[in-house]
């Protein structure tokens, strides 16, 4: 009677997603970190610049701290675990709005190139050259010596990071779709350019572009927190991953604690960012790499 | 072969105008420059006498003109903060950077070209997985996290190297170790996947089958074909010599160009930031073209093409 039962089982289309090891465990880790940006204000023990001035200095616990800051405190007293969770929430936010700015210009300026052709196109291509023959933390250095500093002009300037990626990566798919006759089909049945761009052809090369953020997004942390670490990004009294190591750094034969608990995370985050998004490149696309 | 060089030197030439109109625009953007430089609470006649020492009352064009004559003449300005001339602050600091961008370099290319090719030769080995690992970690662990912690366990923990200053060659160790370290990483992974492309290309199968020894076809058709791509890279580094340290000499207190860029950014000394930009788009944009030469001489088949006016 058993019998009976097995060849339903087989045809029944199961649903499984055979990640490696790691993927998996990067997978997981982009998540928990996707919790605690969003959950920041919920499972923060303490406000990130709450002092607490008995408790200075505090190592963690293992180390001789208290249950009450259990990755100890820095030289006012602010909970170590508190400003590590609202750096999370910060480093996060500026990376997810820097990858979509670079994305959604990049991406906008490939389909200008593609669509336009002639002196747009060979405009678009010289500043593509132009930015990728620069060393992009000299730019944004640059750039923030002669505008100063604000949190929107921090995150729109890490944004034009990689841009030009996306715009070749557009162009080019944007012509070869435009030679393909969906496109051609579309456009003969009237649909505007927007139309044709925005519904036809960009879902066609999503996945590409989907694979180049995910290469870019630990880019766009690692310079983040270099620049935050420099002192010229995420101003005090807002923290964020680098911004916290930058501090740390001066009670590092102290208290180097303060430092390692940042230090950690921006390394296990851009690791577990960049094994899934080569894992995605090697399903999705090939030729990326 | 002339008109390809005629095209790229057009090219580097075009690059380097952009740079020099970014400057300025860049610079015209971020408000009125009497402002910036003069004190608020300046009197208005001095604001006035300042704007037409500096020509800020002419139309724009002509003061990009002036701009470009100045930069033409090597006139970059003066530093604000000290009077300085701005070019001879930043060349003062110039051989104190390639006293460690110079042997990181030697690190990087002795270390991770080797191992690349390694390991796509072993592909799937233990060595391959090994070297691979530590190249993804090469590149996630930030450069001012491992300077960091290489100051934690070597000069804190074990007192073996200084942790920062310019006294001795020792003090160099440790921040020539962590920029060769990432830049290693970058070139194993790079040199691995272009080794890996070319070796699976049907005219390394076919020397193979026709019966050359297996070490003569890495030697005469896989790395010479590998070493093209390899070679854009490798130009990227060179071309980063001046600007490739700014955050590892910061961590190590060293005083060279990188931080030097970075006190000028944070003290908005226009002058002093200009003038290391311009530095830095020079040499990147001649050790491009110089790439783009190798090119020609080591892809035949890019020199043919050029000249033979397809393009």
């Amino acid at each position: 009677m058993s019998d009976a039962t097995l060849p339903a089982v087989a045809a029944a289309p199961r649903f499984r997603l055979n990640l490696p090891l790691g993927v998996a465990i990067g997978v997981f880790w982009i998540l928990l970190m996707l919790a605690i940006a969003v959950l920041a204000d919920v499972i923060s023990p303490y406000a990130y610049t709450a002092l607490d001035l008995r408790n200075r200095l505090s190592p963690p616990v293992g180390m001789g701290g208290v249950w009450a800051h259990p990755l100890g405190t820095d030289e006012l007293g602010r909970d170590v675990l508190s400003r590590l969770i609202y750096s999370i929430r910060m480093s996060l936010l500026i990376a997810f709005g820097a990858t979509i700015i670079g994305a959604v210009f990049g991406t906008t300026m490939g389909f200008l190139a593609a669509h336009f052709r002639g002196w747009v196109e060979q405009a678009v291509l010289a500043l593509v050259d132009f930015s990728a023959s620069l060393p992009f933390l000299i730019l944004a250095l640059a750039v923030l010596a002669f505008f100063g500093n604000s949190l929107s002009l921090f995150i729109v300037l890490l944004g034009f990071h990689a841009w030009e990626r996306y715009a070749r990566i557009a162009r080019g798919l944007a012509i070869s779709a435009g030679a393909q006759g969906y496109a051609a089909a579309v456009r003969q049945l009237g649909a505007g350019p927007l139309r044709v761009y925005g519904r036809h052809i960009l879902p066609n090369i999503a996945s590409t572009l989907i694979v180049s953020m995910t290469l870019a997004f630990p880019e766009i942390i690692l310079l983040e927190s270099g620049l935050s670490f420099l002192g010229l990004g995420v101003q005090p009294p807002s923290t964020s991953l680098g911004n916290m190591v930058g501090y740390g750094r001066e009670y590092l034969t102290r208290a180097p604690w303060i430092l390692l608990a940042p230090a950690f995370t921006i390394i296990t985050t851009t690791l577990a960012v960049s094994m899934v998004g080569d894992w995605l490149r090697d399903r999705l696309d090939p030729t990326l790499r | 072969m002339l008109r390809f060089l005629a095209t790229r030197l057009a090219r580097a030439l075009i690059t380097i105008v952009m740079v020099v109109t970014f400057a300025f625009v860049v610079l015209r953007l971020s408000g009125d420059p009497a402002l910036l430089i003069m004190s608020v609470d300046a009197p208005p006649e001095a604001i006035a006498a300042f704007r037409a020492s500096w020509g800020l009352d002419d139309p724009l064009w002509q003061q990009y003109l002036k701009y470009f004559t100045a930069i033409l003449h090597g006139d970059l300005g003066r530093s604000m903060r000290d009077g300085r001339d701005a070019i001879a602050l930043v060349a003062e600091r110039i051989p104190a950077t390639l006293a460690l961008t110079l042997p990181a370099l030697a690190i990087k290319l002795s270390i991770g070209i080797p191992s690349g090719i390694y390991a796509a030769l072993h592909r799937n080995s233990l060595t391959d997985r090994v070297v691979m690992g530590l190249a993804v970690l090469g590149f996630t662990v930030p450069s001012f996290v491992l300077g960091l912690l290489l100051v934690l366990v070597f000069a804190v923990q074990l007192g073996w190297l200084p942790s920062g200053g310019q006294d001795s060659w020792r003090h160099a160790i440790l921040p020539v170790i962590t920029l060769g370290a990432g830049g290693a990483a970058v070139l194993a992974r790079f040199t691995r996947s272009a080794m890996l492309e070319v070796l699976g290309q049907p005219y390394i199968r076919t020397a193979s089958a026709k019966g050359v020894p297996w070490r003569a076809v890495v030697r005469n058709h896989a790395l010479p074909n590998a070493a093209i791509p390899t070679v854009t890279i490798i130009g990227f580094m060179v071309g980063s010599l001046i600007a490739g340290a700014v955050v590892v000499e910061s961590v190590f207190s060293w005083p060279g160009v990188g931080r030097l860029l970075v006190v000028a950014v944070a003290n908005r000394d226009l002058a002093v930031v200009q003038c290391i930009l311009l530095l830095v788009a020079g040499t990147m944009v001649a050790s491009n073209l110089v790439v783009d030469l190798l090119y020609g001489a080591l892809d035949p088949r890019l020199r043919q093409a050029r000249a033979g006016g397809a393009a």
